[in-house]
């Protein structure tokens, strides 16, 4: 026990004497936080619409106005012909063009189809799928609308109505699917690149091999090691949850010691990651490389920023080696749902799992001897 | 022509032996059926050219580096078996500065005594013993970044025998240092030695082999020659050890 306080109390020194340190223990996490939680967005607001109006008509104009009052769309012009309306949409100039048959009123009038056309710039497909779906429930809507007017008698256009209800996030924000997650990277950042580097830096300087040729116990200076910047991580999350708290005024339903349990168990998951890949390089610049690699590919599959059920199976299934994966599931169980252990409790078990192999594997593989 | 000193073995005042040691690294020999031992309280030179194998064998004495085979036996220690009580018994100066820079003197200072166990009264007794016999007590708060590469040394060797070792490891230890500086480091090793500390050091100074009781030689992963550098200059009618060097490693050349 001695021998490991002197080394954490070395440890701290070295942290915090380190000037750039403490920006990146601080400052970094919660700029990246806010960053990321305002730009990481899934909506699309603004869909830039350009129109041909080729009916100009009461209307043309009715619906068109049903279009301009969206929030989801912002009328950028009226083009005269089918290709200036392509020449802005190649340019990038505009997302939509929508164009309205020169016969649409009288086609209404007279009970035919009133005929309208969609173009959308589709090279980003679920944002084009997106905005092809707002104008849609635009186009029911104005449906709806006529029909009532058409028939006044029946009292509504639809048999069938369906109200639909959204739980843990009713407003749909995105903002409250995204911070918790975003939180999960922040302290798998601390943990997986500065415990990493910590021990590649001892080896790039040499001063491991002093170290190497002292009776120190390999688990002794590997708790030493592991231990300040597993309270840092766990220090960076009560952080986050402040800021998640103040600043997106995201509740957290469930426990906050139940949180800090499993966040405890997933950073020995990280920080084990971090010493093996430490004990496999040599350098810094290795190190950072090789955990770049593993962070951008595990960040991916995690679901944080593209559900996990629409990737192929092969995919899902390398989630189960993705440690990110597991604790942004219960993350934003407890943080959203309220989840309680019960909830969760297998995806737990597979973190400890996960622990207690990787921690063994980079104590083995951590060598005093050459 | 043997010296008694090569014959007799398994002394109880031998803190070294060592006995056809062979170090590979795949199919290169770095060390060749090395066998030598050091006694108790002695200055024992190791020299060598750069790349002869000097440093690759003391790793293997500190417990840093696997033997391939033969016997070795470290303070009274196996160094198959034993390694962890060879640790607490020897102290190691590696070649590359390896105290924290980043941290002050005291600090490095009570963070070495800490990992050899030592308790808190005896870590400040001793940082104030080893300080002022540096003349650097009035620095013992500075960063060790802040401070000339001479001290630099001269700290280390006395971080490295902080915890009172059997024997103390040196690895070129004045290497890129100043004439004056070497030869203030080399009292420091005096002192030690006359304290009873038994001092094993690397170097490829000649001059400074000089200063040891007895020398090796070592050529190609081999001990050519060890005795003390009166009777090796004799052997070989050399004026100086630099020479007695230079002809070893040009007999070395003629017979490949």
């Amino acid at each position: 026990m001695r021998t490991i306080r002197f080394i954490l109390q070395k440890e701290f020194i070295q942290i915090f004497r380190d000037k750039s340190m403490i920006p990146i223990i601080f400052v970094i996490p919660v700029v990246q936080l806010l960053i990321l939680s305002f730009t990481a967005t899934f909506e699309i607001k603004n869909t830039r619409l350009i129109i041909w109006d080729q009916s100009r008509t009461i209307d043309s104009r009715s619906l068109i106005s049903k279009f301009d009052r969206s929030p989801f769309f912002s009328l950028e012009a009226y083009v005269e012909t089918y290709e200036q309306g392509i020449e802005w949409l190649k340019k990038g100039k505009a997302d939509q063009l929508l164009i309205l048959d020169p016969s649409f009123a009288t086609d209404l009038q007279m009970g035919e189809k009133g005929k309208v056309m969609l173009v959308t710039d589709a090279i980003n497909g679920s944002a084009a799928s997106l905005m092809n779906a707002y104008a849609m429930s635009i186009l029911t809507d104005y449906n709806k609308q006529l029909l009532v007017a058409k028939y006044p008698l029946a009292k509504t256009a639809e048999p069938v109505e369906l109200r639909s209800s959204h739980w843990y996030n009713p407003e749909l924000d995105y903002k409250t699917y995204m911070v918790p997650g975003i939180l999960v990277l922040l302290v798998t950042i601390i943990g997986m690149f500065l415990s990493g580097m910590n021990i590649v830096k001892e080896k790039e300087l040499g001063t491991i091999e002093q170290i190497n040729v002292t009776p120190i116990k390999k688990y002794q200076f590997m708790i030493g090691k592991l231990l300040p910047f597993w309270i840092i991580a766990l220090f960076e999350l009560a952080i986050g949850l402040v800021v998640a708290r103040l600043v997106f005024g995201i509740p957290i339903l469930g426990s906050v010691p139940l949180l800090f349990g499993v966040a405890s168990v997933y950073l020995l998951v990280i920080l084990g990651f971090g010493l093996l890949i430490s004990t496999l390089t040599d350098t810094m610049q290795q190190a950072m490389f090789i955990s770049w690699f593993f962070m951008v590919i595990f960040i991916l599959l995690s679901g944080l920023f593209t559900p996990v059920e629409s990737m192929p199976q092969w995919a899902q299934q390398l989630n189960l080696i993705n440690p990110i994966a597991y604790f942004i599931r219960i993350n934003r169980m407890i943080m959203l749902k309220g989840s309680a252990f019960g909830d969760f409790a297998n995806t737990f078990y597979a973190l400890v799992l996960y622990a207690t192999s990787i921690l063994t594997l980079a104590v083995w593989r951590y060598r005093k001897v050459s | 022509m043997q010296t008694p000193d090569l014959i007799k073995q398994n002394e109880p005042n031998h803190v070294i032996e060592v006995n056809n040691m062979v170090k590979k690294f795949g199919d290169f020999v770095a060390n060749d059926k090395l066998s030598f031992f050091v006694r108790q309280g002695e200055i024992f030179g190791f020299l060598g050219a750069n790349g002869a194998g000097k440093t690759t064998a003391m790793k293997i004495l500190c417990g840093l580096s696997a033997p391939t085979s033969g016997e070795i036996n470290v303070a009274g220690f196996d160094v198959y078996r034993q390694t962890d009580l060879i640790k607490k018994n020897i102290g190691y100066m590696s070649q590359k500065f390896s105290l924290y820079e980043d941290l002050t003197i005291r600090e490095n200072f009570r963070f070495y005594g800490g990992i050899y166990g030592l308790k808190n009264a005896e870590i400040k007794e001793r940082i104030a013993y080893l300080l002022n016999r540096l003349g650097l007590m009035h620095a013992a708060d500075k960063v060790l970044k802040e401070i000339p590469l001479g001290w630099k040394q001269k700290l280390a060797f006395s971080v490295a025998i902080m915890h009172r070792p059997k024997i103390v490891f040196l690895d070129e230890p004045t290497g890129g240092v100043d004439p004056v500086t070497r030869r203030q480091f080399w009292e420091l090793i005096y002192e030690a030695a006359n304290d009873g500390l038994t001092v094993f050091v690397t170097t490829h100074y000649m001059d400074e082999a000089e200063y040891c009781e007895r020398v090796s030689i070592m050529v190609d992963g081999r001990i050519e020659a060890l005795d003390t550098p009166a009777r090796l200059r004799e052997k070989y009618q050399a004026a100086s050890m630099n020479e007695v060097f230079l002809k070893l490693a040009r007999i070395k050349k003629s017979e490949s």
